[in-house]
């Protein structure tokens, strides 16, 4: 049967078909849908890890313990998780083991650019790269195999354009029956216990096991040459290999299913065929690197940009330019005159309960130093609220070193729920071991909502829907022994302003916990009610357009004193927060308890 | 060799996605290979919104050049207007006319473009441009929302596939309390062009 799936959905439809048992993530754009799609198939476990590295940590485990295992994260998670992923590469496993590392050029939904593959050089991993949804599903087995011929662990990399494009697959069934019974653990420490002594021993093991795969990769059957006109080569990998196709539908081609380490002899054999030879891939030049390395003449980011995602428009406006394509191979575009348009950036939703706080951060003139989740986009006008970000849990960090710093301002770090958990709390420790005055607000939506809604540690539920403990960042914090800690309703202004002020008067670690579900869960739309503006009481002032709420638009109506538009609340996007209303100085916008009054 | 092109826009929270995703399984039903990209992240509402669906008898990239789009199905009027120029010249826009002015209209010193401005500039790119009243007719229906679907029904006009395989797509693809009143948003965008 085939069906239309995305590259994620792929992957996981690959692994179960492979016989993987045990898969472990932390969610993170374009990854997150692999482990969503994963784990409600039968026979199978999955979890959410409060960070990649021990997601990576669980699956080596279930690896040794001989289950196939695969983690899953975004391209910056492998970052986190590096550590783990050398070691593993050191020590093998006993079954097979999958990392899969989503990059995301053009950084859709991401803080940096970088290409993964360069991890898989840097630890001696083999890589895999699919260019559509079906060899997505079909390099999960692959990697697999591989991974349990040569006790390595394998990356499949895949990009944000594989990801989440939609491509037909032809499903299979799965191949390996579940154990019947539990193995018993096989110890050999000398595999497994990476000490210095064994550890050395290990090494050269690891660097014949990359020469073997380098002499695999030549016969590997995802390495595959298109042999049609030889006045140029393409070498091509991912998703590149689809534009490639698109843009010189007459050039010899050889797409790389494998792309560390490379096949040698092929890339040899197909660059003497050739008369031109190019490399057409995304983010580095990886490819480009290794054949200038073998000395064969070779163009690629001389023509192709690094930065950015290509498309077929980048692909043959480039090779236009460097007389790979005739100019009559342009496409015609009109681009007309448009006048300025307003751009539509992504925002805080309507509703959404960190609006509140960062108009009490703003009122209150603190610096804020934020973090990695929706609440990053608080430093977009008007709000303008949010003034650092880097990357998951650095908020606690910066923010200490900020005011060790000493400025004139006070300071704040602005954290979400699951970014607290995932690399959050080691930075709270060292605020309270090296004695730092720090104000973290955590701001708990109950949920990771960037990502699309997925629980965490503290929302007391588990990937697989099984009830589970929910940890309380208030405990996290008391035992960690700081006594100033706060409660409040995100969605209550004064009560976050008088938190934020008793913080601000006193000379400890203080953390705020300002909760209130985010707008987008199902349980809180049920009770969306949309606001109205009492018209004869609004003049326009404007006031309430500075919490930059998307459902707050001028209305047609001016107002007759100030010739100011008055405000307009738009029904179908409103949710009935009230955060306007209580910014409202003219008691002009109307509670959800007023809409009641005056018959709704 | 037969191509269709679709580029769907809109705002997130209008239902692009779904729209996109009956359109792939649509050019599926009817014969042809589909492909479906889109980006998922960042903020949940409130952002543009972009898919892209390709349907051809094989179909190699899941992005369509700039030029290339057949169709621009557009679910905001501003944001026909911010992608119009991938429209292929001469190709079709359908316009969903319903207005969402992004903050900075109200917060900032921009301002949303006046319809005599939207009508001229898709016009001097495409060689057919629709609008419909698209939040109006799912509203009499019962369901604002529903306009992504109204538009889409406006497309099925354009395109040479049965009827039973939109109305069946669409049944599979929402929620089954809500299959009548798609179906009927659909029908309604449907009898629009």
């Amino acid at each position: 049967m085939k069906k239309l799936l995305s590259g994620n959905e792929a992957i996981a439809r690959g692994a179960w078909e492979s016989g993987v048992r045990i898969a472990a993530a932390y969610p993170g754009t374009p990854s997150t849908e692999i482990l969503e799609t994963f784990a409600p198939m039968p026979g199978v476990y999955a979890e959410w890890c409060p960070n990649e590295k021990v997601a990576l940590d669980v699956a080596i485990g279930a690896a040794y313990a001989g289950a196939r295992a695969m983690a899953v994260m975004k391209h910056v998670g492998l970052n986190v998780a590096a550590d783990a992923f050398f070691y593993a590469s050191m020590t093998g496993t006993e079954a097979g083991l999958v990392i899969v590392s989503a990059d995301d050029p053009d950084m859709h939904s991401s803080q940096n650019e970088q290409d993964n593959r360069r991890y898989a050089r840097f630890a001696r991993v083999p890589c895999l790269e699919p260019s559509d949804s079906q060899e997505a599903k079909d390099l999960v087995g692959a990697a697999f195999s591989i991974s349990e011929e040569f006790d390595t662990p394998v990356m499949l990399r895949t990009t944000t354009r594989i990801a989440h494009s939609y491509t037909l697959v032809e499903l299979g069934e799965p191949e390996v029956e579940d154990r019947p019974e539990p193995p018993s653990y096989r110890i050999d420490t000398g595999k497994y216990v990476m000490v210095p002594g064994n550890a050395r021993r290990r090494h050269p093991v690891i660097e014949e096991r990359m020469a073997k795969l380098a002499r695999f990769a030549e016969t590997f059957p995802y390495n595959q040459v298109e042999m049609n006109d030889r006045s140029l080569g393409i070498v091509t990998n991912g998703v590149a290999y689809q534009y490639a196709k698109e843009v010189f539908p007459e050039a010899s081609i050889l797409k790389l299913g494998m792309t560390y380490p490379l096949p040698k002899a092929m890339i040899q054999d197909f660059a003497a065929q050739v008369d031109r030879l190019i490399v057409l891939e995304e983010l580095d030049p990886f490819i480009e690197e290794e054949i200038r390395l073998l000395g064969i003449q070779v163009e690629g980011k001389i023509i192709f940009p690094i930065c950015g995602e290509f498309n077929p428009q980048v692909v043959r406006d480039r090779a236009i330019e460097a007389g790979l394509l005739p100019g009559s191979a342009r496409v015609e575009v009109k681009e007309p005159e448009k006048g300025p348009l307003p751009p539509r950036p992504p925002i805080l939703c309507p509703g959404c309960p960190h609006r509140g706080v960062f108009h009490v951060t703003n009122k209150l003139k603190l610096v804020v130093n934020g973090d990695i989740g929706c609440y990053t986009l608080g430093f977009l006008p008007p709000q303008a609220a949010l003034h650092t970000c880097g990357c998951m849990g650095a908020s606690i960090g910066v923010a200490h070193g900020v005011a060790k710093a000493r400025i004139k301002e006070r300071n704040a770090a602005v954290i979400g729920d699951s970014t607290f958990f995932h690399t959050g709390m080691p930075a709270l420790l060292n605020t309270v071991y090296n004695q730092g005055h720090t104000i973290t607000i955590v701001l708990d939506n109950r949920t990771t909502a960037m990502t699309g809604h997925q629980h965490h540690p503290g929302t007391g539920r588990t990937l697989q829907g099984e009830e589970t403990v929910a940890v309380k960042f208030e405990h996290l914090a008391r035992a960690m022994g700081i006594e100033e800690v706060h409660t409040v309703d995100s969605y209550d202004l004064k009560g976050v302003e008088e938190a934020l002020r008793a913080c601000l008067a006193q000379d400890g670690p203080a953390v705020i916990v300002a909760r209130r579900e985010c707008a987008l869960l199902p349980e809180v739309r049920r009770q969306w009610l949309p606001l109205k503006v009492n018209e004869e009481r609004c003049n326009g002032c404007a006031l309430c357009f500075q919490v930059g709420c998307p459902a707050l638009v001028k209305s047609q109506r001016l107002d007759e004193k100030t010739g100011r538009p008055k405000a307009w609340i738009d029904p179908l996007l409103c949710t009935g927060c009230e955060i306007c209303a209580q910014v409202c100085a003219r008691e002009a916008i109307l509670f959800r308890a007023q809409l009641a009054g005056n018959g709704g | 060799m037969t191509k269709f092109d679709f580029l769907l826009v809109g705002v997130g929270g209008q239902g692009v996605l779904l729209a996109s995703d009956i359109l792939a399984e649509v050019g599926l039903k009817a014969g042809y290979d589909a492909k479906k990209a889109e980006v998922h992240g960042m903020a949940q509402r409130g952002g543009s919104v972009v898919s892209h669906v390709r349907w051809a008898e094989k179909v190699l990239s899941p992005l369509i050049g700039r030029g290339e789009v057949d169709y621009l199905l557009a679910l905001e009027k501003l944001e026909a207007l911010r992608y119009i120029e991938v429209l292929r010249p001469g190709g079709t826009v359908i316009v969903n006319d319903h207005r969402i002015p992004p903050v900075s209209v109200s917060s900032g010193g921009d301002e949303y473009p006046d319809d005599q401005r939207v009508r001229r500039v898709l016009s001097e790119v495409a060689g057919d441009v629709r609008f419909l009243p698209g939040v109006e007719l799912a509203r009499e229906l019962g369901n604002a929302r529903a306009s992504n679907v109204v538009t889409l029904g406006a497309l099925s006009q354009c395109l040479d596939v049965d009827l039973d395989i939109w109305l069946e797509v669409i049944a599979e693809r929402v929620p089954e309390k809500y299959v009548e009143l798609n179906h009927q948003a659909f029908l309604a965008g449907r009898r629009q062009l």
